[in-house]
């Protein structure tokens, strides 16, 4: 298969803070409409991944290639890179001074140099795409956790990314706004949005994941299909690992 | 400025006046601390009448400049039969201004101690008075502490305002050798010796506040 | 003629200090803010130097007290620098650079007490630390500032009665001037006093309309100041 057909690469990356070395050598490929589901115990390095992609952790050691063009070592051109790799976070990071709506016009406006009417136009499509366009001009402290959670993917896609990095994105919820939250996933992952997500929902990972990636103590321990990885788990560690999500495993 | 006159003029007198500055900041900062305590005790514990008493004292004291309040009482009170002298009149002045500002930081940091603790002392028996006493208060001061000991310290920088009212005070005695003898480096000189007492009050409120913590709570 | 004709006599004479204080005040509260804002993003996020050199001014203002400040720029700095500049605004360049030492502290706090998450979530869509700083940190730190800001104000007010000292021709200069006059004192001063309480009460009415006026629902910066 021709490198060309990946649209990010991921290469040996290497992280350690202190004395603790959290990633060790970790590397994997993406193609266009995956959906990469990254699980593991806590603590193994998942998020340090997701951040050490777009750089807001720069990595010791590796490489990370969008479309081939480097991304780690860039300099300055790391703000283009990062319009391209969207973010969306466990704690939302919502700009609390600002509504749903400018929430997502703001980078439109200041990064992509929209003008007004347009950075608003677009920014209530994306609202409207993750059912929130009620709620635009509500500040982040009127809206629920996942209410919250929604407005801020719709952040992440109106920069029109080639992938989005969903770091642990329903962690900090309940069970109920949980689900609106994965809902909206995988509808994104549906229609075709390259997609990395750090999480600990089997259900989502088997219905929606293209790939799943087992990490532990830094590494990847394995890497397969939800097939492979849940049905018949290659490690004694991976298999004790998903049975204890086995009653998370019902869509 | 050359040594003969630091050394022969200019120290002397800044000495001298240091030494009133510190005989002001000495008879005011204990009553300030006393008051400013009751003040807050009568903000928060205290009936209608007492309350509103504080309150206004407290409101004319912040919204009336130290400056006019020292003209007040050094030179508006003898129109009313009172005569005081400029060292009481400015260590009078102090205390207003340094209790009505405590009590603020008093007040909040009674605020702040939970209503539990003044129910616990109900249920032991103690008295009103005594839960506030041995057991608010304690805790209280210690919260007020950073605030308290801001205010020490604005203490001393507005001590120099008793030089308005010709109490001759290290501030005064330097623009007094100014005056006679044209030499501008004397309000640096004055400048140093401010900064060195500002300084080291504060490093001395930090080692304060780090012993008086009580174990297990944060420093506010 | 009784007192309080002799008051009613001079009050425009000292009304009309009002205006010079209002000034005094107004220019100190804007040099102020104009430079401890900056001086506060710098000591946030600028270089270890600059850190130290506005530690330094802040350490240097807020040790000093407003008269021996007022002496040191009206006697020393300003001839020194050959500078002949009319004494109010002597008094406004020490009450706004000793301001710019407060304020710095107040917006520091501020920008401090804003989580990591939102400069993260800034820099994950492609802004600029710049910008992210321009266009999230300092919105949310102006509006977390503001109750200890308006703190500013009546301190500020207060402190401009000293600049009396360098014969600023304000209020408190009016009053003294007055009494020496008309050997009429303490209603004189009483009459002063309630100027001062009054511009107080009514500059805090403003910044409270200020602070409702840019609050933010469920805001952390929202928390008012009491209005006296």
């Amino acid at each position: 298969m021709a490198d060309d057909d990946y649209i990010l690469r991921v290469e040996d990356i290497h992280k350690t803070y202190g004395d603790s070395e959290v990633l060790k050598g970790v590397s994997f490929n993406v193609r266009k409409g995956d959906t990469i589901v990254f699980i593991g115990p806590s603590g193994t390095g998942k998020s340090t991944l997701l951040r050490c992609i777009n750089q807001l952790t720069v990595p010791d050691k590796g490489r990370v290639y969008l479309h081939e063009e480097e991304v780690t070592n860039c300099g300055s051109r790391i703000n283009h890179f990062r319009q391209k790799i969207g973010m969306v976070f466990q704690n939302f990071y919502l700009f609390d001074h600002l509504t749903a709506v400018k929430n997502v016009e703001i980078a439109l406006l200041k990064v992509k140099g929209m003008s007004p009417e347009e950075a608003r136009e677009k920014a209530l499509f994306e609202l409207r795409q993750v059912g929130m366009e009620e709620w635009a001009d509500h500040y982040p402290a009127e809206l629920s956790g996942g209410q919250a959670q929604r407005v801020s993917i719709a952040r992440a896609l109106a920069m029109e990314p080639d992938v989005i990095l969903f770091d642990e994105p329903t962690s900090a919820l309940d069970p109920e706004l949980t689900r609106e939250v994965l809902e909206v996933m995988k509808k994104l992952a549906l229609e075709g949005m390259t997609m990395l997500v750090v999480t600990h929902e089997m259900g989502f990972a088997r219905s929606v994941a293209t790939e799943i990636i087992f990490m532990e103590g830094g590494k990847i321990l394995e890497a397969g299909t939800p097939e492979d990885i849940i049905k018949n788990p290659g490690s004694e560690r991976t298999k004790s690992f998903i049975g204890q999500f086995s009653g998370n495993l019902g869509d | 400025m050359d040594a003969d006159f630091l050394i022969n003029i200019l120290l002397p007198a800044l000495w001298e006046g240091l030494l009133v500055t510190l005989k002001l900041i000495i008879l005011s900062a204990p009553f300030g601390l006393l008051f400013g305590t009751l003040l807050a005790v009568g903000r928060v514990y205290g009936g209608f009448f007492v309350n509103l008493f504080c309150r206004f004292f407290v409101g004319f004291i912040k919204g009336c400049p130290l400056i006019l309040l020292l003209f007040i009482l050094y030179f508006g009170l003898p129109s009313v039969g009172i005569y005081l002298s400029a060292l009481l009149a400015s260590v009078i002045g102090f205390i207003c201004c340094n209790s009505a500002y405590n009590s603020e930081y008093i007040r909040g940091a009674i605020l702040s101690v939970k209503e539990g603790q003044m129910i616990a002392a109900s249920a032991l028996g103690m008295t009103r008075i005594q839960a506030i006493r041995h057991v608010v208060l304690p805790q209280a001061m210690r919260r007020a502490i950073p605030g308290l000991s801001n205010e020490f310290i604005y203490l001393i920088k507005y001590s120099s305002l008793a030089y308005m009212i010709t109490l001759i005070e290290l501030t005064g005695a330097g623009k007094l050798i100014f005056s006679k003898y044209f030499e501008p480096d004397v309000f640096i000189m004055i400048g140093i010796i401010y900064l060195a007492l500002v300084t080291i009050t504060t490093v001395g409120a930090n080692a304060l506040e780090k012993k008086l913590a009580i174990p297990g709570t944060q420093g506010r | 003629m009784d007192v309080f004709s002799i008051v009613a006599e001079w009050l425009p004479y000292l009304l009309s200090g009002v205006m010079v204080t209002i000034g005094l005040v107004a220019a100190a509260l804007i040099i102020g803010a104009l430079l401890g804002l900056p001086m506060a993003l710098g000591q946030v996020y600028g270089t270890r130097p600059l850190k130290m050199v506005i530690g330094t001014y802040v350490w240097f203002f807020r040790g000093l007290p407003v008269l021996l400040l007022l002496f040191l720029f009206y006697f020393t700095i300003f001839p020194f620098l050959n500078l002949d500049v009319p004494e109010f605004f002597v008094g406004a360049t020490v009450l706004g650079l000793r301001g710019a030492a407060y304020q710095s502290q107040i917006f520091r706090g501020a920008i401090q007490s804003i989580s990591e998450g939102q400069m993260t979530a800034a820099r994950s869509l492609g802004m600029s630390r710049l910008t992210a700083i321009r266009s999230v940190i300092i919105p949310q730190a102006v509006r977390v500032a503001l109750p200890g800001w308006s703190n500013e104000y009546p301190n500020i007010l207060t402190d401009s009665a000293i600049c009396y000292a360098i014969g600023v021709a304000e209020l408190m200069t009016r009053t003294s001037q007055i009494v020496a006059q008309t050997y009429i004192t303490m209603p004189i001063y009483l009459a002063c006093a309630l100027v001062f309480i009054l511009l107080n009460y009514a500059g805090m009415r403003v910044i409270y309309h200020l602070e409702k006026r840019v609050a933010i629902p469920g805001f952390s910066g929202n928390t008012s100041s009491g209005v006296l």
